[in-house]
């Protein structure tokens, strides 16, 4: 598993509320100040403590005392109770009135066979009766585990005697003692190292256990060097979580992002940790000397902005997207406001507007990215929801037209398609930069479009689609537009659409200003501009005589020379049939209505939902670069924490139908035949038509196929159940947190076909049992088949679908409808067909000829028009 | 086949049938302190104690649980749900708490064997066991956030005495019910452990939660998944949500809990909710109809009634889900499943 992708689901347990770990905590225990030491535990959680340690262990203390009166205490704290309790303790005694404090499902830190056998699973058993997961330290009645032998031996005994005894596995957490480094002593120079291979071998011998470790003992001897301290621990870190590492004890707020520590001081403590250089002691001890005494003022930074004027906060918060104190800061604004004799709409007016024109600004020059900008809106529509009943009370609204908003946009999904992403994320950026936006959502007819655009006085359209079919719908409206004399811009974006194809089909149908927006960061640009009065008409004009420059040279090109029908069939691509497939070992219709989504999130492509939200580049390597790195890692981060709720909570079902089914080559034409049915079921497949150059072939899907009989597939997965929690998000007016959900319900529903591929290669069509790729690999589509989908070049027809649906029957199967466009719902969904044979690639059908339509007509069974709407992006 | 593989037996088979409430059912018989206090010669008033009727009036406890029985009840429960030293003490009724629970298992075990030998469907008896008013996550005092009234050695004790006396009436399962704080009922699992490791056998509990606000927690603050990973330690042959609100508030919640526990789910809402007259008025047909678009949807394998359900909510409720397929018991990954106030699951 990669770096990344491992440490998003890593656990920080808090450990502030650790008497031997917090000096701070410890004082206020001895002084019997429970109420600060609460506090202590609730910034914890704020911090972002997952699990929070409790350990009373001090000499002078009663410990059994200490610890049920805090863990009591904390028991009516909702804020802290809601995350489970780490029972922290050298003595069983106190772990046991402990466990009779804490009424969720909380973690015995710890428990091991110092003392034999016997009292180790007595306390085992204990901790069972009482419902907790333990964390077992590498600890025999020799000692300490201080060498890796010694640390995955003693841990592989315990975990046979626990497992033999009942204890469910998962409940296990392993600490192999973390022991400091660096401290001059040679023996102690192997003990990162040690650790981290454990950490590797444990899991592997142990399934299903957990390791963890406290962090704090590592840098011992670099006690008060807080610089160093912070780095080794981060560097250690970033070595044993992709070793295997699932949680430590550790200050979260006291962690440095890898690739920001001093890449000297870094690599002296990578040397240190994986004893990489026999000197490497001597050398950090040396750097450490210039750290000395640095505070750690950034702490307090953080939190500075607190203090700060209160249009100043408003202002950071919208630029950093922090929602925690937006009510409160908002209220405070509108009650400052109200005393000087101002009006609640004034707040959003000035100090909110304002702070939104930075994040506009700071977009605009690309120092701020789309994710960022969107948590700033949903930051922004907080404040603006805490205002709506004091602005609706004062019952003075300025009449509409009146209204400051710089502009009012309709936007619209095209009837016959449901993709919204990208359309919201242009609705969120325009609304940051001060529009109103009235969304009309998707499949939206078009005379809701031009009625919802005449009844709002509105300023432009914009309209989104992301399948092919919808560049036809966005040509309708636009005709419809100049049907009813409108004059308004014409806004055109999604993943289909292009500028040739606005430039051809959609200006020439509207004498209005017709508008390409490559993405949603040119939306406001192009807005303003459309709306400027000194700008407005030098923009159209540019715009026009671009587009008429794009027909000019459409025009003057010498389109590709098309073969005829019958010389593309010739030069057919001749695969060597006798490779093809054997037959499926589960042939039919085979259904999954609950695939198990922590399998399918191991094959999630990431490169594609970075593309999603306007962040260019590969993934992983995305996430270090040097301008979207941060917002990107961000995001990343974001995304595994939905993902882990998705999974955790079941937020979606993904459900998958596969079928496979006896057939042959009929010219282009797949036919099946099904078993006990009579009628044939015929598959039409088009033929590349460009001339090619050399021996190269006109490929068809069909070629793959045999004529003398042979086996084909088809598959539809769709991602169930995320209206609920969208409806949730919109509710919270959390556009950020819906987007993200829609993107990563897109990326299961790519995963599951991609997982579903791989089950059929290696187990229901079976052709390649033995495969073993890594997923990177597999996305890198390095196996053997094809899993083509109606729609995209290999196949342009959407209007397979229905065939498709209709022999895997997906309706009653998977639960997906098509729409009268062929667009799926719901939206996160993928079909298509398998092809088996070794040679099969995909292609791009491309231009095909008048002569291809219509004998593609008469296969398909279809009357000319029809077929001509169906193709037209292949056709001339 | 012990009682908990007959039970899962018979519930892989269909929607399984628990019973309804008997506090409505005692108060529309309009009992005397005479039919309540007998010859037991006790020191307070009975009036409104239904546990002790199983001593003094075992005749009405016997007809009503026949009437659930002839309602299509397979699953019956004892009349015990106050009968802890702890609920009995407002009686003066502590020494009787063996008497009544023994007396109970009794009369609901011979019941059962008699319905059970007449058509050759099994019936199970759940001992009940109540929360008490008594609750060790919460501090009665609001000044003194720390302080409990009871603690967890004490409350286990108390659970224990009354399962041991329910086991020796005849129980098949302690049902522990109504569970409004997490950390008494895991008091209640502790007894039952002791009790099995006295017995040397194992005694199947279910387990049953009331959710306390809209939001789907308990009173201890515990959501629906936080509550199943706090108590699936106990490997309960059912777990479910009782008494609460109606079963149309429920839905969400039976939902939820339905995707995650990999066990038998037993649910028996309310009637409705109490109209302004604290009386529940929701028709057997509106209870059945709600309840069986659960079983229709595969979320539930034990249906039944609490507050203000009668013999007739019972009946329509096994007419509806009569021939629908069971909930099938989910199977999760392996993972670490902590609990807060909150669920924390640990990804593999």
């Amino acid at each position: 598993m990669d770096q990344q992708n491992s440490s998003a689901r890593f656990i920080n347990i808090g450990e502030r509320t650790n008497v031997t770990g917090s000096a701070r905590f410890k004082k206020l225990v001895m002084a019997d100040d429970y109420a600060a030491a609460v506090e202590v535990a609730r910034q914890q959680v704020e911090n972002g403590a997952q699990v929070i340690d409790v350990n009373m262990d001090e000499g002078l203390l009663d410990a059994v005392h200490a610890m049920t009166t805090f863990l009591k205490l904390i028991a009516a704290e909702p804020d802290i109770a809601r995350v489970p309790v780490m029972i922290d303790s050298s003595k069983f005694e106190v772990i046991e009135a402990g466990l009779k404090c804490v009424s969720g499902k909380p973690i015995v830190n710890s428990i091991s066979m110092k003392e034999g056998e016997e009292p180790f699973l007595e306390h085992a058993r204990k901790c069972m009766a009482y419902g907790a997961a333990v964390v077992v330290m590498a600890f025999d009645e020799v000692g300490q585990a201080d060498t890796k032998e010694r640390k995955v031996e003693i841990c592989k005994r315990a975990y046979d005697l626990l497992v033999a005894e009942g204890f469910p596995p998962e409940d296990i957490i392993f600490d192999p003692n973390i022991f400091a480094v660096a401290t001059g002593i040679e023996e102690h120079n192997r003990y990162g190292l040690d650790f981290l291979e454990a950490v590797r071998e444990i899991k592997q011998q142990c399934p299903h256990a957990k390791t963890s470790g406290g962090l704090s003992n590592l840098s011992f001897s670099f006690r008060g060097n807080e610089t160093v301290r912070r780095a080794m621990h981060s560097v250690f870190l970033y070595h044993a979580i992709p070793a295997g590492l699932d949680m430590a004890i550790v200050n979260a707020g006291q962690l440095d992002v890898y690739d920001q520590i001093d890449p000297e001081l870094r690599e002296a403590c990578e040397d240190v940790i994986l004893m990489r250089r026999d000197d490497a002691t001597e050398r950090l001890i040396d750097l450490a000397e210039s750290y000395k005494g640095k505070s750690v003022a950034d702490e307090k930074a953080a939190e500075e902005w607190r203090g700060w004027e209160v249009r100043k906060r408003l202002e950071h918060a919208l630029v950093k997207g922090i929602d925690a104190h937006i009510v409160d800061d908002t209220e405070e604004m509108r009650s400052a406001t109200a005393d000087n004799g101002g009006r609640p709409i004034e707040v959003i007016e000035g100090p909110l507007m304002d702070g939104m024109n930075v994040v506009g600004d700071l977009f605009g020059s690309g120092k701020m990215f789309l994710p960022q900008v969107v948590k700033s809106a949903r930051v922004m529509k907080k404040a603006v929801a805490h205002l709506i009943p004091f602005i609706e009370a004062e019952k003075d609204l300025l009449p509409e037209a009146e209204r400051k908003a710089k502009g009012k946009v309709i936007m619209a999904t095209v009837k016959g398609d449901v993709h919204d992403i990208g359309k919201n994320i242009v609705g969120v950026v325009l609304q940051c930069n001060g529009y109103d936006v009235i969304d009309l959502g998707v499949m939206v007819p078009w005379p809701k479009i031009l009625e919802a655009a005449n009844e709002n006085n509105a300023d432009m359209i914009g309209l989104s689609g992301l399948i092919t079919p919808s560049l036809d719908e966005m040509v309708t409206v636009a005709e419809e537009m100049q049907r009813s004399e409108m004059t308004m811009p014409l806004l055109i974006g999604g993943a289909t659409t292009s500028k040739v194809h606005t430039a051809l089909k959609i200006d020439t149908n509207y004498e209005g200003p017709v508008i390409h927006v490559l993405d949603a960061s040119r939306a406001v640009g192009v807005a303003s501009k459309l709306l400027s009065d000194t700008q407005r008409d030098e923009f159209v004009g540019e715009t026009a005589s671009e587009y008429e420059k794009v027909r000019q040279a459409r025009a003057g090109k010498t389109p590709s020379v098309l073969l005829s029908l019958e010389d593309a069939r010739a030069n057919y691509y001749d695969a060597y049939l006798s490779d093809k497939p054997a037959p499926p070992l589960k042939p039919g219709v085979h259904v999954f209505d609950d695939w198990d989504l922590a399998d399918l999130r191991e094959y999630i492509d990431w490169t594609p939902f970075f593309r999603a939200w306007e962040l260019h580049g590969n993934y992983p390597a995305i996430l270090t670069d040097e301008v979207v790195g941060e917002t990107a890692s961000q995001l990343f981060d974001d995304a595994n924490e939905m993902l882990d709720k998705i999974v955790s909570e079941k937020w979606l079902t993904a459900r998958g139908v596969a079928g496979f089914w006896p057939c042959a080559r009929d010219g282009d034409d797949v036919t099946i035949h099904r078993v006990n049915r009579e009628e044939h079921v015929v598959l039409p497949f088009l033929r590349q038509q460009v001339k090619k150059s050399r021996d190269r072939a006109n490929m068809c899907l069909a070629d793959f196929i045999d004529p003398d009989g042979d086996w084909i597939g088809g598959f539809a997965v769709g991602i169930h159940g995320i209206e609920p929690h969208i409806a949730r998000f919109q509710e919270d007016k959390d556009d950020y947190s819906d987007i993200l959900l829609k993107a990563l319900a897109d990326r299961f529903a790519e995963a599951f076909a991609e997982r579903l591929h791989l089950h059929t290669r290696t187990d229901l069509w079976g052709y390649a049992p033995g495969e073993q790729l890594t997923n990177q690999a597999i996305i890198k589509e390095e196996y053997r088949g094809i899993r083509p989908a109606p729609g995209y070049p290999a196949c342009p027809d959407h209007s397979l679908k229905p065939i498709l649906f209709e022999l895997l029957e997906a309706e009653k199967n998977v639960g997906l409808t098509l729409t009268e466009s062929f667009a799926m719902w719901p939206t996160a969904a993928v079909s298509g067909f398998y092809f088996g044979h070794p040679e099969s690639q995909y292609f791009g059908v491309a231009r095909i000829g008048r002569d291809q339509l219509e004998d593609y007509a008469k296969r398909r069974g279809i009357d000319l028009a029809t077929a001509e709407r169906w193709l037209r992006p292949n056709l001339d | 086949m012990s009682a908990r593989e007959s039970l899962q037996a018979a519930a892989a088979e269909r929607v399984l049938i628990f019973d309804g409430a008997f506090g409505t059912q005692i108060q529309n018989r309009k009992l005397t302190e005479e039919d309540y206090a007998g010859d037991l010669g006790l020191k307070a008033d009975q009036k409104g104690n239904n546990d002790i009727l199983a001593l003094t009036r075992p005749d009405v406890i016997e007809d009503i649980t026949r009437a659930y029985l002839d309602s299509g009840s397979d699953v019956i429960s004892t009349n015990t749900f106050s009968a802890n030293r702890i609920s009995q003490a407002d009686y003066a009724a502590e020494d009787q708490v063996a008497a009544i629970n023994i007396a109970s298992g009794k009369i609901a075990r011979s019941l059962a064997d008699e319905y059970a030998a007449k058509d050759g469907k099994p019936r199970f008896v759940a001992g009940a066991i109540g929360p008490t008013n008594k609750t060790l996550s919460l501090s009665p005092d609001v000044e003194d956030p720390g302080y409990r009234e009871i603690d967890f050695d004490e409350l286990t004790a108390v659970y224990k005495e009354q399962a041991a006396a329910l086991i020796e009436g005849g129980c098949d399962f302690i049902l522990i019910e109504t569970v409004f704080d997490t950390l008494n009922a895991k008091a209640g699992i502790m007894a039952v452990k002791q009790l099995e490791s006295d017995l040397g056998r194992d005694i199947p509990v279910m387990i049953s939660m009331t959710l306390t606000d809209l939001s789907g927690r308990n009173l201890s603050g515990h959501t629906v998944e936080a509550f199943w990973y706090a108590v699936r330690h106990a490997n309960p042959v059912t777990i479910g949500l009782n008494c609460s609100f109606g079963a149309d508030q429920l839905r969400p919640h039976v939902q939820s809990l339905s995707s995650i526990a990999d066990t038998l789910l037993m649910a028996y809402p309310n009637a409705g909710l109490p109209n302004e007259l604290g009386e529940y008025d929701e028709m057997p047909e509106t209870t059945a109809g709600l309840v069986g678009q659960w079983a229709q949807n595969g979320q539930a394998n034990i249906l039944g009634g609490c507050c203000g359900s009668s013999p007739a909510h019972i009946k329509a409720i096994a007419d509806a889900v009569e021939g629908l397929p069971p909930r099938a018991v989910p199977e999760p990954s392996a993972m670490m499943r902590l609990a807060g106030l909150e669920p924390f699951v640990v990804a593999a």
